[in-house]
């Protein structure tokens, strides 16, 4: 705990992992994971391939159930939630591959996570006001696609899908914002942007970002935990964290 | 006096050309409202009205399928289901102790009669009123569906397993049927269904009045369906269909759309089924099994499955087809049927609706063009105009 710095007590943590885990077959692919997320933190999941960082995502976001442990979510148990319910308590998830709506329009992509009408009879009433569209046309703006609202989704570069699906979770307003190697397939100049755009969109609120790239996350995680066959192996800064011998022995060094 | 029909004409085709949808709507409503009564006997149009009550069944597969990925082999069985609540309403009325005072139990079904039964079983009773038969032709197929919709869709049940499941039911649906023939009137169906509410249903004039009271349901049902699909619940069909697991972790519960879109089809089918014993005079299990709910399939496809008229022009051309060659050739309907869906969804995956008049128009006239600037002065026009304009 000495690596999270005096400033933070249980009381102020948004998320709280408890002894998680989860196998399938047998095969354990998270073992008793203990970890926090503060409010307002960017906090990196790196380990190499089969380590569990997006097991550990599918877990929080409920698309995996755990076979042992408890999750908490602003001090509410969400263990047992569907997708759903866990969306709707405050928590986004980007995919790793660019997940957009392709025979939607880039407006109606952004309209879709706007956090109204969402049961069918809602839905069905659902009205275009003037707030729909301001904070649409805001995100648009912050994520570059201003000028693309009326153009289909798939027509979009791999890059802009990856903004799309980033403004779309912003839409929602989410507390937790879970990014699922964002950068991935990008260009060098597309990852500077996204990471701005991640330092923008991180401000009043917290983000959990899974990342190979190790660049990428020591520009933007305030606090990274090294995975290792599911289990927690390390934890901190990140210019503490790739001196560690623990990690540069299983992870860094190859 | 002429100058103001000439603007207003005008007027009326530059709304045409805008939005080609309502034009198309409109000459659909002309041909099906006034065309066909005009020009066909009574007897043809009984049959175009029969056919149209398929529509009800492709326009529902339009939104569950077309719109929301949800394939469903069984619609017959909700079409089926429609018509049989309303059979039996017919059969009871047809089944007054006068007219059936010759069987050993007057005053029930004559199938009952013939296999022994002496009283009404309880689940005939409520049907001998107008009123809970009118409910229960959406409702009865609607609460099948719910049940499956639950079952399914809460277990995450989708796609090819999904249309296996709705198909057996198709099949167990129509064995039921055909074994228990003391309740259901077996593999003959329920037929001799003469009067609804005292009201002939087989004079020439009831046959038009209920082809234009189908054909109105059916604009009605279009417009329903439009109306989901024009608000953010059609675009949340799409969006299923596109990447149901985004639309998850969007904070949408993807089952309980599902079931809903399921539901809502279910129903169209059954009032489509019921207007179809009205038309017809008579329902059998044949149109509840696995055949029948693939006919249906392959109206929606055929019409183009993304498009609402497409699932009423789809209905009519296959029924048509139906018709002539079960008639000339009876044996090869099935295999000519199988031929067509393999066609369709090979070379016009969007059916008739994803035949592009816009882009033939452009073809031709690009055609004609070629051919200017080979021989005449559009050529030179042309030509001069690009090197005004470099790129």
């Amino acid at each position: 705990m000495s690596a999270l710095g005096g400033a933070m007590t249980p009381a102020n943590f948004l998320l709280e992992v408890e002894n998680l885990s989860v196998s399938f077959d047998g095969f354990k692919a998270l073992d008793d994971l203990t970890f926090q997320v503060g409010n307002n933190e960017i906090h990196a999941i790196i380990g190499p391939n089969g380590a569990g960082k997006t097991t550990l995502l599918d877990l929080i976001s409920g698309r995996t159930k755990p076979t042992g442990g408890r999750i908490a979510f602003k001090g509410d148990e969400i263990t047992h939630l569907t997708e759903h319910e866990i969306v709707t308590a405050g928590i986004g998830r980007k995919f790793q591959t660019p997940s957009v709506y392709d025979s939607l329009t880039v407006f109606e992509n952004l309209e879709m996570s706007y956090p109204s009408g969402r049961g069918w009879w809602s839905a069905w009433r659902f009205k275009r006001t003037a707030d729909v569209i301001e904070r649409v046309e805001e995100v648009a703006e912050l994520i570059d696609l201003q000028d693309r609202l009326q153009d289909r989704a798939d027509v979009l570069g791999h890059g802009q899908k990856q903004w799309l699906e980033i403004g779309a979770l912003l839409i929602q307003r989410p507390d937790l914002l879970m990014l699922d190697e964002p950068v991935a397939g990008m260009s060098v100049p597309e990852r500077e942007k996204t990471a701005q755009l991640l330092k923008q969109v991180s401000e009043g609120r917290a983000v959990i970002v899974v990342e190979h790239d190790m660049h990428f996350v020591e520009t933007i995680a305030d606090r990274v935990t090294v995975l290792h066959q599911g289990k927690h192996l390390a934890e901190g800064k990140m210019n503490v964290v790739k001196n560690d011998p623990k990690v540069i022995d299983v992870y860094l060094g190859h | 006096m002429k100058r103001d029909l000439w603007s207003r004409l005008n007027h009326i085709w530059a709304t045409a050309v805008r939005r080609p949808d309502w034009l198309v709507m409109g000459l659909t409503a002309f041909l099906i409202l006034a065309v066909f009564p005009a020009t066909l006997s009574v007897f043809r149009l009984a049959l175009i009205g029969k056919y149209l009550t398929f529509a009800f069944a492709a326009v529902g597969l339009v939104l569950c399928w077309g719109k929301g990925g949800i394939l469903s082999l069984g619609q017959g069985v909700f079409f089926g289901l429609g018509g049989y609540c309303m059979a039996m309403f017919l059969k009871l009325e047809a089944s007054d102790p006068v007219s059936t005072s010759i069987q050993s139990t007057p005053g029930i079904p004559d199938f009952m009669d013939w296999n022994q039964l002496t009283a009404l079983p309880w689940f005939w009773k409520p049907f001998q009123s107008l009123g809970f038969t009118v409910f229960a032709v959406p409702v009865v197929p609607g609460l099948l569906a719910l049940g499956i919709g639950l079952a399914m869709f809460k277990r995450r049940v989708g796609g090819v397993y999904f249309a296996i499941v709705t198909q057996a039911i198709a099949a167990i649906l129509s064995i039921l049927i055909v074994g228990q023939q003391g309740y259901t009137g077996g593999i003959n169906g329920m037929t001799d269904l003469k009067t609804l509410w005292g009201w002939d249903i087989r004079t020439d004039s009831a046959k038009v009045t209920l082809y234009y009271v189908n054909a109105l349901l059916l604009f009605g049902a279009l417009w329903l369906v439009h109306s989901i699909l024009q608000s953010k619940l059609g675009r949340v069909l799409v969006a299923m269909r596109d990447k149901e697991e985004r639309v998850r972790f969007t904070g949408y519960d993807v089952a309980r759309f599902k079931t809903f879109v399921f539901v809502l089809s279910a129903m169209l089918a059954g009032v489509g089924g019921a207007m179809f014993t009205l038309i017809v005079g008579f329902m059998s299990p044949s149109f509840v099994g696995i055949t029948a709910s693939i006919e249906m399939v392959i109206m929606a496809a055929v019409g183009g499955r993304h498009s609402l008229l497409g699932a009423v022009y789809g209905s009519l051309l296959v029924n048509l087809g139906k018709t002539f060659f079960s008639e000339t050739f009876p044996e090869l309907w099935l295999l000519l049927l199988g031929s067509l869906f393999i066609l369709v969804v090979m070379a016009f995956p969007n059916g008739l609706a994803g035949i592009d008049l816009g882009k033939f128009v452009r073809m031709l006239k690009t055609g004609g063009m070629k051919l200017l600037r080979v021989n005449g002065p559009v050529a030179t026009a042309r030509a001069g105009a690009e090197v005004e304009v470099p790129r």
